[in-house]
């Protein structure tokens, strides 16, 4: 039977391979996927707390709820700003994003 | 034995959809594997007793935000020519393995206080319990938040 660890360690793993993906990647459109696979990590780590630490209260499947709309408004507004930008400068790579950069 | 098998497997298909979508250079693919990947973690909330949130995960994630990010692929830059690596891709490589390593540590050593009462068995009744009763005022606050997110995803879009 997989423990708390088993799990904690699935959840690095993925987070770690979004961190990855979101620092390298120069689609913005990929980016945005690394943070969903990021916040799906934590998504597994708080169940996984929820089933194992506190089995009947359900705390971390409540805030597992709560990531994933707050998941859904992000993707929403990204794509917004994404299409946004697109239409603006007509690109989506992040090395030509740099309205910003000082 | 079931368990411990569907776990592992799970767990392997949910990594390799993840290192597909940093990998693989098509964007159109890399959202494919990314499906993937969400319904293995679908599997996994159901091995944790979360059924529940294993249906929102396949009716948010799977159905609604893949969908979403294909409109945006479609929608912005031509699906050939890929996600390239930026040049500085050793450095965010070492940043995620020590990143790792520190959480791997976290993990391993820390003592976690686990119960051995069983798991409720349908999530579903008393998630919502808990939900509109202790933790009410996130859960309205978190529905402004996703109203909010309407309202400036179409203004973002009407300004030219």
């Amino acid at each position: 039977m997989p423990g708390l660890t088993e799990y904690l360690l699935l959840s690095a793993v993925l987070f770690t391979i979004g961190l990855y993906g979101a620092l390298v990647k120069r689609n913005v459109v990929v980016v945005l996927m690394c943070v969903e696979i990021m916040l799906n990590a934590v998504n597994i780590a708080m169940v996984a707390f929820s089933r194992f630490v506190v089995p009947v209260e359900l705390t971390g499947q409540v805030f597992a709820v709560f990531i994933m709309t707050v998941a859904a408004a992000e993707v929403a507004l990204g794509l917004a700003i994404i299409l946004a930008l697109y239409a603006h400068r007509g690109t989506v790579d992040t090395t030509n994003i740099d309205l910003m950069k000082f | 034995m079931v368990p411990v098998i569907a776990f592992w497997s799970l767990a392997a298909l949910a990594v390799v959809g993840a290192l597909l979508v940093v990998a693989v250079r098509n964007v159109f693919r890399a959202a494919l594997f990314l499906v993937l990947s969400f319904l293995a973690i679908a599997g996994l909330f159901l091995t944790l007793h979360a059924d529940f949130l294993a249906a929102a995960q396949v009716l948010i994630y799977v159905g609604a935000i893949s969908v979403l990010l294909v409109f945006g692929i479609m929608l912005t830059s031509d699906v050939q020519r890929g996600s390239p690596n930026s040049s500085l891709w050793l450095p965010g490589l070492a940043i995620a393995v020590l990143l790792f390593f520190v959480l791997a540590l976290a993990f391993t050593q820390g003592a976690w206080p686990v119960a051995e009462a069983t798991p409720l068995s349908p999530t579903t009744g008393p998630l919502a319990e808990v939900l509109f009763n202790r933790w009410v005022l996130a859960f309205e606050v978190v529905s402004v938040l996703l109203l909010a997110a309407v309202i400036g995803a179409v203004a973002v879009m009407r300004r030219r």
